[in-house]
């Protein structure tokens, strides 16, 4: 007879086997068997959060930054219910997270027990797939399952929903057993068709104002598919931009890098794609923060589109040539038959798009990131302009929480690797940058973690920051302080007649002392010629840092495509603000 | 008018009806998915009628008559074969192609003149009776949507008591079955 385990224990098989090394999670009644088992597994190690929606981010943090599937294990009904907005989050920006839940005992399902909540009902719309495991012979399976469903195809999260029965029960445990290759769902190796190859080398051929246009899924397609990404680039020697999830994959600081697109893109960016001949699409979803007006959106170009996942194909926007695949697989293919079809295209073809690349040197000289900077107050582009000097010469993980910090730090920090830069872009996630730099430090001992932070955001998890001192997790949190929540108040002065309705938070702490609080360290920089002493004073520090960082109030996040408006009608600052939206853009989000 | 994306949609696109059918794991919660799936994404649900079809394998078999633009009903077929319980999906065009049928059970209670009247129907329609007493008999009809509708009103004023209705089923015509595309 085989040997029989208990549902609790199987848990931590499946996580050994699945090489876990780590998981965030709080305790409660109904998770309590796993936790006594615990103490058993010492390769597992466990990170106590505060609040289980900062177990999520960090299992996020953790997941993005290391490539692997980031665990999260939380009790049952308000462990759950907390769970979801980072559930939520890591659904829509395609992050590998596998969250197991408590629930009640099997027979007090549905009579409304003590901390029961439908978790599997709660949750099936903000996850890839959900399990309720009601027989102990089948948690194995069903956990292994999970593990495949978060990490294959096209990412994302699942929860497994165990009932503290269960886990006491007695039952067998199945090893792990590999991917059926013809699994259409799981396996990532999509057929590619070649004659698609084949048209996409022959629209790349004829194209004289090409551009690419790439996101997250190039980066969650694996290291060699930003190395062919590069490839590709260097021999076409095609202009490139790149979504906010996309930064990393290409060196921000290289010429052929035309900066992020979108609502907060730069103008180059922008108006390349709206006036470009062939758009390349590579693991972006044309997302309306990208599109902006549909109608309008790149009128006169011939699109394809390169995804993992069939159902992002023509959602938003129709293409003309369609691959479904893993971006690494689809790149090989193409670099190769554009090697051998034209072995020298890049020289043969530069004349081609030579007056492309004039006119996007024309748009260039706009330096639409430029700021008046001040002797008096600290600019936050200006901030996050010195952050970036002086950390660049290391190798810097950065989380963000959601705002205009948010947009200046993808503006004004440059990337040049992937799996450096987690940002909530899909969900838009005010309080995810704290606890996610805590899972980016986890998963990278040793390696600077900074969270550029908004005061508003921050606040939202902020006790995550016990966590971190706990652990000793030396997260550097740079708050650009402006007081206000500043993308609020920016849509505000543009749409709503500068009626800051309750957008300005008059009762904010001292951050310098609230970081003494915690047991971490406070630093405070309120003039800009003390910034780089008080920056270079942070990075010395071996410990978790609250750095606050008194930015200008009022600065607006420039530049900006307002609402209903299409990628060449850009506001580039001040100036431009005046009469731009009209009364039926007002309503739009 | 208001809708929470950051351009209206400008252009009118004609609205097709569509029969999706989908294989799904007969496990619990997977109907569910499947109408979630709907519900969420804002998809229509015109009809739906749900069986275990193949007991060995442990298959149910979801019809479900919808209706949106190309573009929509290519995301509903998409969407849904993303799902992990889904096996395949079909688009079942509603053309001569497609056989479509539905079915209802009705109670007629009334006067035995009218009792007679709706009879005669009954006859016109290819009903069965399953139920007869003096004052009321109850039939059953397999039709298509439109003819159920037909008999419905015409049984009204005869007397019709009770409606009960199922959702469409639909089966290609010819010799292939649906395969996985």
């Amino acid at each position: 007879m085989a040997n029989l385990f208990t549902g609790a224990e199987i848990i931590f098989k499946v996580l050994e086997d699945q090489n876990v090394k780590h998981i965030f999670g709080y305790p409660g009644g109904a998770v309590l068997p796993i936790y006594d088992e615990l103490k058993n597994h010492p390769k597992i190690k466990h990170i106590l959060v505060r609040h289980e929606q900062g177990a999520g981010h960090a299992a996020e943090g953790y997941a993005r930054s290391s490539g692997k599937a980031g665990v999260m294990l939380v009790t049952s009904g308000p462990g759950a219910t907390n769970a979801v907005t980072a559930l939520t989050d890591a659904y829509m920006d395609s992050v590998p997270l596998v969250c197991i839940t408590g629930q009640v005992p099997t027979h007090l399902i549905g009579t409304d027990a003590f901390q029961e909540c439908d978790t599997t009902g709660i949750t099936r719309p903000c996850t890839k797939h959900n399990w309720l495991v009601k027989d102990v012979n089948k948690l194995s399976s069903i956990l292994h399952k999970a593990f495949e469903v978060a990490t294959t195809g096209r990412p994302g999260p699942v929860l497994v929903d165990i009932p503290k029965d269960i886990q006491f029960k007695k039952g067998k445990y199945t090893r792990f057993k590999e991917v059926k290759k013809n699994n259409k769902k799981s396996n990532i190796n999509f057929i590619v068709k070649d004659n698609n190859i084949e048209n996409a080398v022959d629209l790349i051929k004829k194209s004289s104002k090409p551009i690419l246009y790439t996101g997250g899924g190039v980066i969650n397609s694996g290291p060699e598919a930003t190395e062919l990404l590069r490839e590709l680039v260097s021999i076409t020697g095609f202009p490139i931009t790149s979504t906010l999830q996309g930064l990393g994959a290409y060196p921000g600081d290289d010429d052929q890098f035309l900066g992020m697109l979108g609502m907060h893109g730069t103008y180059e960016a922008n108006n390349a794609m709206h006036d470009c001949d062939l758009m390349i699409n590579i693991g972006a979803r044309f997302d309306d923060r990208i599109t902006g007006k549909l109608d309008e959106f790149s009128p006169k170009s011939k699109k394809i589109h390169i995804d993992i996942d069939p159902s992002s194909i023509n959602k938003n926007v129709n293409v003309d040539l369609a691959i479904v695949g893993d971006v690494k697989l689809v790149l090989k293919k193409l670099i190769l038959s554009i090697k051998e079809k034209y072995p020298n295209f890049v020289d043969s073809n530069k004349q081609g798009i030579s007056l492309w690349w004039k006119q996007i040197e024309m748009w260039r000289k706009k330096n639409s990131l430029g700021f008046l900077n001040s002797e008096e107050v600290i600019k936050p582009q200006y901030a996050v302009q010195r952050l970036y000097e002086l950390t660049k010469a290391q190798d810097v993980f950065i989380t963000t929480e959601v705002g205009q910090h948010q947009m200046w730090a993808a503006q004004h920090y440059k990337f040049n690797k992937p799996n450096r830069w987690m940002t909530s872009g899909g969900l838009g996630t005010m309080g995810y940058g704290l606890p996610a730099a805590i899972g980016v430090q986890v998963a990278n001992p040793g390696k600077l973690v900074v969270d550029i932070a908004g005061e508003a955001s921050v606040l939202m998890t902020m006790q995550e920051m016990s966590t971190a001192v706990q652990y000793n997790l030396p997260i550097k949190i740079f708050i650009l302080n402006n007081q206000y929540m500043g993308m609020v108040r920016q849509w505000q002065e543009l749409l709503h007649e500068k009626n800051y309705s309750e957008s300005y938070t008059a009762a904010l702490p001292d951050f310098v002392k609230l970081a003494e609080a915690y047991g971490c360290v406070g630093i405070r920089a309120s003039k800009p010629d003390e910034l780089d002493k008080k920056i270079s004073e942070m990075l010395s520090v071996n410990k978790p840092v609250i750095f606050d960082c008194v930015v200008d109030k009022i600065e607006n996040c420039y530049p900006m495509i307002p609402s209903g408006k299409a990628h060449n009608q850009m506001l580039l600052g001040k100036q431009d603000e005046e009469g731009t939206i009209s009364e039926e853009g007002k309503v739009l989000v | 008018m208001i809708k929470s994306a950051y351009s209206f949609p400008t252009k009118k696109e004609k609205i097709e009806n569509h029969i999706i059918v989908v294989w799904v794991d007969n496990e619990s919660g997977a109907l569910a998915r499947v109408i979630g799936l709907f519900s969420g994404r804002g998809y229509n649900i015109d009809s739906l009628a749900v069986a275990e079809v193949d007991k060995k394998k442990n298959i149910s078999r979801i019809t479900i008559a919808t209706s949106g633009t190309l573009q929509v009903l290519q995301q509903i077929k998409l969407q849904l074969g993303k799902l992990v319980p889904v096996h395949k999906v079909a688009d079942f065009p509603k053309n001569k192609k497609t056989l479509l049928r539905e079915m209802a059970l009705l109670k007629v209670v009334s006067s035995k003149v009218k009792l007679e009247k709706a009879k005669k129907l009954c006859k016109k329609y290819k009903c069965t009776i399953l139920d007869k007493t003096e004052k009321s008999f109850v039939l059953e009809v397999s039709a298509l949507k439109k003819e159920i509708d037909e008999l419905v009103k015409k049984l009204q004023p005869l007397g019709l008591a009770s409606t009960s209705r199922t959702g469409v089923v639909a089966m290609t015509k010819g010799s292939e079955i649906y395969e996985q595309h």
